[in-house]
């Protein structure tokens, strides 16, 4: 059975969060839906506020510490992503995105992600739309129609009938499943390894 | 091998009493800063070039002239001399100039500057920044060997029946350094040219300097200089020493949280394990330089950054009497036992690049 790698980027504050919640409930989505397509979900969980000191020492530095560079790679060296972060004042949390910006250029080019947000009311869920899908276009990545927004009153609502988080968490997975599923994991260049030969790089001077 | 310092020639306040140094201040301490570099026996002094606030070494020519008659035996280099922004066409006059002036004690490094708003101050672009590195390095290296020079590119007007004055020393050009912290196209470049490559990783984790050093040496030893261990590598480094390692953490620490490159971020424990920033005894620093050797192989020139983060001039002199006593003497003979037959310990100087030069 051939195995599909999977990285959770989680950018909840509290613990337990249910931004974590919410992207527990989407990996295991996924990871059933790999399933019934005959493949092996590996799950690796990246929870941002581990590392939050580090983004930040990143960012000011320019180079990811150690603990950040095993989550870093983790996330760039995945055949799929599901990212999920709190909507703080209408948009992404300043760490989720703090997270991505520490990201070479590049990294996330062509990797299908599924995005979830949380948030205190439904009314932001359009986060996912003006904030978020927008950004993962700019890295390039492949972002997948449903994305998914899960805010207090769904963590209660009743059945899952309908359009309701369950189904639409089930949906979500399945995309990313026949996402990553579908797709042979291009082995980016790597310009240390393969420079672009001197004489290429004088002609095009 | 050679050991030296680089100054970036930053004015930056001393966080422990708010003292912010005069340009003029600056400059002058600069120049003790070098005169003692060859006082404590250190081989290299390197100045940066800046052109905006709060660096003052915009013209290092100028600074390295004065330093030429001022000092007997040491390299005066540049750390680095902007590729980008100068025109190709002074920096072959400036330098031949300064290496008659001090008799061949000269090499300079290529760098493309660290801001950038200093492209359009020069009439460049910052987006042609790797092609006007290639462009420029291509026709200063003519300007240096061919005594003249009919020449067309894309960033500057033509020359036609060209002489570059005065012409090198002995007719020899200085030996080049090609800096780069991230770009593999100026390894490549060095590595084209047989020149040497300094890596700047004083902010950076060894896992990274490993790669781009190890790119140099393969490419150095593809295009047939030599084997990639006779490539031509120099690094940074940044010390701060007391004869009691807790000594120099607790006089360092205030330097170290308000310095203006990676000031208000990681912790001085977190950084000292991430990067070659060493924080302790010279026997400390001794052997943290000596593992420098396992991630770039044995290299050629070591560059310490001395005077940086409001560091007064009385420190700094301090410092340096640690590096060239202690320090120093010792990286010298360790290095040279672990060395393997065949591969250079120095780079070329003026006077073995002349001898050659003879031979062929």
């Amino acid at each position: 059975m051939s195995t599909r790698r999977i990285a959770v980027v989680t950018a909840g504050l509290g613990k337990p969060s249910s931004t974590r919640l919410l992207a527990d409930r989407l990996a295991a989505a996924t990871a059933e839906a790999l399933r019934s397509r005959g493949f092996t979900a590996e799950t690796e969980v990246v929870e941002v506020r581990d590392h939050a000191h580090d983004v930040v020492n990143n960012l000011l530095t320019g180079f990811p510490p150690g603990g950040l560079r095993a989550a870093v790679e983790t996330v760039t060296g995945a055949d799929g992503v599901i990212a999920v972060t709190p909507t703080f004042n209408a948009s992404y949390s300043g760490l989720f995105k703090s997270f991505f910006d520490v990201l070479e250029e590049g990294a996330l080019a062509g990797t299908p992600v599924l995005m979830g947000a949380t948030g205190g009311t439904a009314r932001h869920s359009l986060v996912l739309e003006h904030a978020m899908r927008p950004m993962f276009a700019h890295l390039r990545a492949a972002a997948l129609p449903t994305a998914v927004y899960a805010a207090s009153e769904d963590w209660g609502a009743t059945g899952s009938a309908g359009d309701g988080l369950t189904d639409r968490v089930a949906r979500a997975g399945a995309e990313l499943a026949d996402a990553v599923a579908g797709r042979v994991p291009a082995a980016a260049r790597d310009p240390y390894e393969d420079p672009v030969p001197f004489g290429d790089l004088l002609k095009g001077a | 091998m050679q050991f030296g310092i680089f100054s970036v020639g930053d004015v930056t306040a001393d966080p422990t009493n708010g003292r912010t140094p005069s340009e003029a201040e600056r400059i002058k301490s600069m120049i003790r800063i070098a005169e003692k570099a060859e006082e404590v026996g250190l081989d290299v002094f390197a100045t940066g070039e800046h052109h905006n606030p709060p660096f003052v070494p915009s013209s290092p020519t100028t600074m390295l002239g004065y330093l030429a008659a001022r000092t007997r035996r040491l390299i005066l280099s540049t750390s680095t001399t902007l590729i980008t922004t100068n025109d190709p066409v002074k920096i072959a006059e400036d330098f031949a100039m300064l290496q008659h002036i001090a008799d061949g004690r000269v090499d300079l490094m290529l760098g493309r500057g660290n801001t950038g708003p200093v492209y359009p101050w020069f009439g460049k672009d910052i987006r042609d920044g790797i092609e006007l590195a290639i462009e420029n390095y291509n026709l200063l290296h003519r300007l240096w060997r061919e005594d003249v020079v009919n020449w067309e590119g894309k960033h500057r007007t033509p020359l036609q029946s060209f002489t570059s004055t005065p012409r090198p020393l002995d007719g020899v050009p200085p030996f080049v350094w090609h800096g780069s912290i991230r770009s593999p196209e100026i390894a490549e470049q060095a590595a084209y040219y047989g020149d040497g490559f300094f890596h700047n990783n004083i902010f950076w984790p060894p896992s990274h300097t490993r790669r781009m050093v190890g790119l140099y040496r393969r490419r150095f030893e593809h295009y047939g200089h030599g084997r990639n261990d006779q490539a031509i590598v120099g690094l940074g480094g940044q010390v701060f020493m007391r004869h009691n390692s807790q000594d120099a953490v607790r006089e360092f620490r205030p330097y170290f949280d308000n310095a203006p490159v990676y000031g208000h971020g990681p912790s001085l424990e977190e950084f000292t394990r991430e990067t070659p920033l060493t924080v302790g005894s010279p026997q400390q620093v001794i052997e943290r330089t000596l593992s420098f050797r396992d991630f770039a192989g044995d290299y050629q020139r070591q560059l310490f950054l001395m005077d940086h983060a409001g560091l007064p001039l009385k420190t700094v002199l301090e410092q340096l009497d640690l590096l060239g006593e202690e320090v120093v003497p010792v990286l010298r003979k360790e290095f040279e036992a672990l060395r393997p037959e065949g591969v250079p310990s120095d780079p070329p100087t003026h006077a073995t690049r002349q001898a050659v030069e003879v031979t062929e």
